[in-house]
């Protein structure tokens, strides 16, 4: 005889023979709504440029039924965009998950801990002193973002990381480092510091399909991990001691979560610049969504995914001129939270 | 049979008056620190002007270049370095007690992304050019985007710090998302707003700075008010009530002493990060979690700080200039990371 526990909410529990497992059926909901809402705004994407394009036409495309030029816009000039987003925007979602999940701190993103500031500065350095190509953007923003990171994470190191320390050396490094930033747009003459400030803000503009390729196959590895260490992350929620309490080692555990968490958003900034801010809203947007206790990967990792989606389809048209995706993002996730706050506010009341 | 020996504790008495004497003497050194930075900054420059100069510039004015140099120059930044800083260093203890969250910086409710908005919209599309035509459109942004803020994080039963935080943050996104639109469109535009953006205490004549300093005193005198009942709450909302405290009034007043020394402070000398974000750690850090101490502590020490800087902005890159807002952090990080490596830092 079996005892139901009782959680306080609908939940849906699977059960095969060496395999169970217990889902919240509002996450489950919302998760699939999400879902939905990320493939519709895919293929409103496809559709959409300066050659018009109907769903039939975009779905036969991508399954292969049509040849010539409307598969050619397909999916040699839309889909590697469009998959870009999707992918980046989910991985921004889940490292600031785990950040905010890790940290305890709902400011929390892998910014503090230097690394945006830290790939921005390498990449200024590759745009303003070695004008380089690409590749070499790409290797500039990684080298300073994980430099940064390794930095900030080697002082505040005193037998043992402790969250509060961290925060707080993350603020000293990247405050250095956005003075030094500050100061290179502010000598740099005005085209040259314009466009680095348009790689600062993130942009999609010229993704194609190896870059896409490169990152998303890191991005799927990393995922993988991500959902693999979500019991652990639950656990740090409810603090240092009580977790140890349960047997997690907190200290590996907690290095382990912040390397993934870094290493996803270093994949993102590395191909596109960093897009502010999904890191920083999915996760609390997602939260809000399916009301849980905690932060939770997937609504976090599918809200970051259509963010990114939506931003990019109003950057590229609905925007008078094109704009970095990076600034839509800000203004369409700040409005979104702020907005979820207010009815948040009235429910309680 | 052992004999059980309770350890009683010190007197109480003189622990306090000890304690509080060290805390008074550290508080004289600090005021001297501040005073010597003072004297220092009329001092020292890009060009060198001996000290007897100084002197009669000060006290016997003629026509000559360097008097000049001095009075239009240097004096001016000096005694903006002084408003500005004690301005951000109480804007910064303030916030920080009342979100209890070690992120918070003055800008955090909105005052910096109202101001430097309200700047970009005058840059950009009125095509003001100068600091005495946007300081007022700064100040303003900066009052009625926290106002929105404090609207958008309240509830019926009051504020919610981290409401109030996450509503800065939004607020702060949308209105920054919205500025670097315009910027990036406009050349003109992001050329003026990357030099607004560093932060800077220099051409900032005296007659501008006037104005503000009522609003200053206005935030000062709040600000000490309020720290009796901030005290209170931070052993938790339930137990400050019980000791009388009202709630969402301290918070309200709070909230207006920050917007109008954090939003003063950001229309004279632009966005100058760090320094709120800093001074309150480190008097924290000293002083222990009595606000009161905090105070008194970050208003000679966020001076300090910023003037240090500023003096040093001067020096390394003879005969051309560092924006203070630049240096404040290579001066002020290294401190604050060796004091959370070293000292025991209590969180919030």
């Amino acid at each position: 005889m079996s005892t139901r526990v009782d959680f306080g909410r609908r939940v849906l529990v699977l059960r095969r023979r060496r395999f169970a497992a217990r889902f919240d059926w509002r996450s489950v909901v919302i998760c699939s709504v999400l879902a939905l809402a990320v493939a519709g705004m895919a293929v409103l994407a496809l559709m959409t440029g300066s050659f018009q394009l109907s769903p039939g036409e975009v779905v036969s495309a991508l399954t292969g039924r049509t040849s010539g030029l409307v598969r050619d816009i397909v999916v040699e000039w839309r889909l590697p965009r469009v998959a870009a987003a999707l992918v980046f925007g989910a991985a921004l979602g889940v490292s600031g998950a785990v950040f905010q999940s890790t940290l305890r701190n709902p400011l929390a993103d892998p910014g503090i801990i230097g690394f945006s500031q830290g790939s921005y500065t390498g990449a200024l350095i590759v745009i303003l002193v070695v004008n380089g190509t690409y590749w070499q953007l790409v290797g500039g923003a990684l080298i300073g973002g994980v430099a940064t990171a390794v930095a900030v994470y080697l002082l505040a190191y005193r037998r043992g990381v402790q969250g509060f320390r961290l925060i707080i050396v993350g603020i000293g490094i990247s405050a250095m480092l956005g003075s030094l930033n500050t100061w290179l747009i502010l000598k740099a003459d005005l085209d040259q510091a314009m466009a680095a400030a348009t790689w600062g803000a993130g942009s999609l503009n010229g993704v194609s399909w190896p870059q896409v390729a490169v990152g998303g196959a890191f991005i799927a590895v990393l995922l993988v991990l991500a959902a693999m260490s979500s019991r652990p992350m639950r656990q740090l929620e409810l603090g240092d001691d009580a977790a140890a309490a349960q047997g997690v080692w907190v200290s590996a555990v907690r290095l382990g979560l912040i390397v993934l968490g870094v290493a996803l958003t270093a994949t993102v900034t590395a191909a596109s610049g960093p897009i502010a801010f999904i890191s920083l809203v999915a996760p609390q947007i997602g939260r809000r969504l399916t009301r849980s206790a905690g932060i939770t990967l997937a609504p976090a990792a599918l809200v970051g995914a259509l963010l990114c989606l939506a931003a990019d389809y109003i950057a590229q048209h609905v925007a008078p001129t094109p704009l970095p995706v990076g600034i839509i993002t800000v203004i369409l996730g700040g409005g979104y939270l702020g907005w979820l706050l207010i009815t948040e506010a009235r429910r309680r009341l | 049979m052992t004999a059980l020996t309770l350890r009683r504790p010190s007197d109480p008495g003189t622990v306090t008056v000890s304690g509080s004497r060290r805390r008074l003497i550290g508080l004289v050194i600090a005021l001297i620190v501040l005073l010597a930075l003072l004297v220092a900054s009329v001092l020292i420059g890009s060009t060198a002007i001996s000290p007897a100069v100084v002197w009669k510039a000060l006290f016997h004015p003629t026509d000559d270049i360097d008097q000049f140099a001095i009075r239009d120059f240097r004096l001016p930044r000096t005694v903006v370095g002084l408003v500005v800083g004690t301005a951000l260093g109480v804007a910064g203890a303030l916030i920080q007690a009342l979100t209890r969250n070690p992120l918070a910086d003055p800008g955090i409710l909105g005052v910096n992304a109202g101001a430097s908005f309200a700047v970009t919209v005058a840059v950009g599309l009125l095509g003001i050019r100068n600091i005495q035509g946007y300081l007022w459109f700064a100040f303003g942004g900066a009052l009625i985007v926290t106002l929105m803020v404090l609207a958008l994080g309240s509830t019926r039963r009051g504020q919610s710090p981290v409401m109030m935080v996450l509503a800065g943050v939004c607020v702060g996104a949308v209105l920054g998302g919205a500025g670097s639109a315009l910027e990036l469109t406009n050349p003109d535009a992001f050329d003026a707003m990357r030099s607004w953006n560093a932060g800077s205490i220099v051409d900032r004549p005296l007659d501008l700075v006037w104005p503000i300093l009522p609003f200053f005193g206005v935030g000062l005198l709040l600000a000490f008010a309020v720290s009796g009942p901030l005290n209170a709450m931070a052993l938790g909302d339930e137990l400050a009530v019980a000791q009388g405290v009202q709630l969402v009034r301290t918070r309200v007043l709070a909230i207006i002493a920050l917007t109008l020394l954090a939003g003063g402070a950001t229309a004279i000398a632009g966005p100058i990060g760090f320094v709120g974000l800093m001074v309150p750690h480190v008097a924290r850090w000293i002083v222990g979690p009595n606000q009161r101490w905090i105070f008194a502590y970050s208003v000679l020490l966020a001076p300090s700080l910023l003037l240090a800087s500023d003096i040093l902005g001067r020096v390394v890159m003879r005969p051309g200039e560092i924006p203070v807002g630049i240096v404040t952090a290579f001066v002020g990080a290294p401190v604050l990371i060796a004091l959370v490596r070293h000292k025991k830092a209590s969180g919030l």
